[in-house]
């Protein structure tokens, strides 16, 4: 159509004819526009991480540096309290917990960053519903620190932990409901906090105590009550204490080990089972999900 | 409705309210102190470029972020094709393309996954997305380096990039904000080329912002905007033949005692910008004889000009765009201005 107002536009002819495409025509919100927006903001995460082969191997030095350093270093001093496993066993969930939860963060932060380079603002002006943007961004980020997890999964045969294939089904599942649950924190988060400095300081002063509370590194009993408080408070403890328990159920060990190793967490005296610990992380997940999107869809 | 318009172009236009592209009514957006935008209207009707010019600061940007609904106005009415931004954002939003000042790409990926990206959210059917991804990469001379990272690109390439993507949609209506801002004088003016040629080959409607003079040529209309209302809105012809005069500009050893003498004698203001003497007047260069033979400053150089668009905008704000942007603010904003245009 050609403009109806009277002036003169500067000349230059049109160089290409309207080209054979027949008319786009953006289609009215529907459950299938919101799936496809959530397919794609997943991929782009994959296809950063994939870009990203740096980051796949400087967030595997921190779990070796646990595993094989502080576990090594550490296991004569605690040999009188293992009876007997190895200390590098002992750690290895809390390991591969950290592994996720650092990389899950790390995802979140992404977030922070399309900020900052204002690509979050396409997404934000596409005619999706905004959970659906939100629900992408944390499946990416639970993917890919599922990836991460794989790869420390990996390392299972080096600290004595069978590579037996239900026992790497369970801690697969359990430990993709802790990289959602953590991606969706750190999304929760980076809803609030613009800036990538600010972010970064927060989620450090989260994740270390998240995890040094967790049990990663100690049995869960017999600790002295502010201690015992604060590990029931954590989340990140209702992923160690399954994945340690699933781990020990392929191991041959003593009862006595058993009992001093992995006694299982306790709400006032009672055994918190396996499925429900699991519950636990994934619906501190939903309400860190629920918190995300009702931000991102308020926000002008 | 037309108190903010001393040129009058809001009211002749007002007739085609009903099948207005984009229609304004009362628009204002505050941020806590700072009215950034104080109660604009304006229509423009369908297939029309047409332009906000103002300097840093006016309220441009904002204005645009209320008419694609991503800032909700403190008060006021608009629709973009037919739709209300208030109470049918997702309506609106499915109808326009948008190129923000600031990029908005992911420079990570390859320039064909930025458009994929953008037909995924938008829904565009599946077997379209390639063929009309071809066609509006080929129209920005970018289809041979899709594949590249766009973290490869010069800042023309991703600003040709982004308005390829803003059109992946076929929007009804494009926004572009400071399309040219920050490029050289070449890729500024194959800019322009590809708007030309995208206005002859689509049914669109083009709303962009600049606050280069000269780049408010290519519009068929445009409001002036400056501190948060518009000035005047009309064609640039128009604009330019309301100014009624030349531009004499002046460079003499005593500056200060020629706009004096210039006010004694001929009762005409004249005043200094960027190191010369400035002012206006009917049938310039008749004009000069007699400033030669009644000025006693010695005067080195003198230069006539016919009006341009920084006369419109002097003449109704009566200060040049420059000098609105240096004293627009702070240095803050004057540094981020500075380091915008830098890039
Ligand atoms: N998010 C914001 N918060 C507070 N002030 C803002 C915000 N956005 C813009 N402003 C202010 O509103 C005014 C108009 O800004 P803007 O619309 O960006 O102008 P322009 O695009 O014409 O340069 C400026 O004074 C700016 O500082
Ligand atoms: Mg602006």
């Amino acid at each position: 159509m050609v403009a109806s107002t009277a002036t003169s536009e500067p000349t230059r002819p049109a160089a290409g004819a309207p080209l054979p495409v027949p008319a786009v025509h953006v289609p009215a919100s529907s459950l299938r526009g919101d799936l496809r927006a959530v397919k794609i903001v997943w991929e782009r995460e994959l296809i950063r991480f994939s870009k990203d082969k740096l980051r796949m191997i400087t967030s595997l030095v921190q779990p070796f540096l646990f595993l094989f350093v502080l576990g090594t270093g550490l296991s004569r001093l605690a040999s009188a309290g293992t009876h007997g496993v190895d200390l590098r066993t002992f750690v290895y969930p809390g390991v591969l917990c950290m592994a996720v939860l650092f990389t899950a963060m790390f995802s979140a932060a992404s977030l922070v960053w399309d900020r900052e380079f204002g690509f979050l603002r396409e997404m934000m002006v596409a005619p999706v519903r905004r959970s659906s943007l939100v629900l992408g961004k944390c499946f990416g980020g639970a993917t890919v620190a599922c990836f991460q997890g794989i790869l420390v999964l990996c390392l299972a045969g080096l600290v004595g932990v069978p590579y037996a294939p239900v026992l790497l089904l369970e801690i697969f599942v359990l430990q993709l409901v802790l990289a959602f649950t953590i991606t969706a924190f750190g999304v929760m988060v980076a809803a609030r906090i613009k800036q990538i400095q600010s972010f970064m300081a927060v989620t450090q002063m989260v994740m270390m105590p998240m995890y040094f509370l967790s049990g990663a590194i100690f049995p869960v009993s017999g600790l002295p009550q502010w201690l015992t408080i604060l590990n029931r408070l954590d989340p990140m403890t209702y992923a160690v204490d399954p994945m340690r328990r699933l781990v020990f159920n392929h191991l041959n060990i003593s009862a006595a080990a058993r009992r001093a190793l992995d006694p299982g967490v306790t709400w006032w005296g009672w055994h918190v089972p396996t499925l429900l610990e699991a519950g636990v992380v994934a619906a501190i997940g939903m309400i860190c999900l629920a918190v995300a999107i009702v931000e991102f869809s308020g926000r002008e | 409705m037309s108190e903010h318009a001393p040129g009058g172009g809001l009211v002749a236009h007002a007739t085609a309210a009903a099948a207005a592209s984009i229609s304004v009514h009362g628009l204002t957006k505050r941020y806590g102190e700072v009215e950034a935008v104080r109660g604009i209207d304006f229509e423009v009707a369908p297939g029309e470029i047409f332009g906000f010019l103002g300097p840093n600061g006016a309220g441009k940007s904002t204005t645009i972020a209320m008419l694609c609904t991503l800032v909700k106005p403190t008060s006021g009415s608009a629709t973009v094709a037919g739709f209300d931004v208030n109470h049918q954002r997702d309506s609106v939003r499915r109808n326009i393309g948008l190129v923000f000042q600031d990029t908005t790409l992911d420079t990570y990926l390859t320039a064909e996954q930025n458009m994929r990206l953008h037909a995924e959210l938008y829904g565009v059917e599946r077997e379209l997305v390639e063929p009309r991804m071809r066609q509006v990469l080929e129209m920005v001379d970018l289809w041979e380096r899709r594949r590249s990272a766009v973290a490869t690109f010069s800042g023309g390439m991703k600003r040709r990039l982004e308005i390829a993507r803003g059109l992946m949609h076929s929007p009804r209506v494009l926004f572009l904000d400071e399309p040219t801002v920050g490029l050289d004088p070449q890729t500024r003016s194959s800019i322009w080329t590809y708007i030309q040629e995208l206005k002859a080959a689509e049914d669109i409607t083009i709303f962009l912002t600049t606050h280069y003079m000269d780049e408010a040529e290519y519009c068929q209309r445009i409001a002036i905007m400056d501190k948060g209302v518009i000035v005047v809105l009309d064609t640039p012809d128009a604009l330019k033949a309301s100014v009624g005069h030349d531009r004499v500009t002046l460079e003499t050893d005593d500056d200060a005692a020629a706009i004096a003498a210039i006010a004694e004698r001929f009762q005409i203001t004249a005043h200094l910008s960027e190191g010369a003497v400035i002012f206006g007047v009917a049938s310039g260069e008749y004009f000069v004889p007699r400033l030669f033979a009644e000025l006693d400053v010695p005067i080195r150089c003198v230069s006539v000009s016919r009006p341009s668009l920084d006369d419109v905008f002097m003449s109704y704000t009566g200060t040049t765009i420059r000098d609105a942007e240096a004293s627009a603010g702070d240095q803050r904003r004057a540094a981020t201005a500075a380091f915008r245009r830098s890039r």
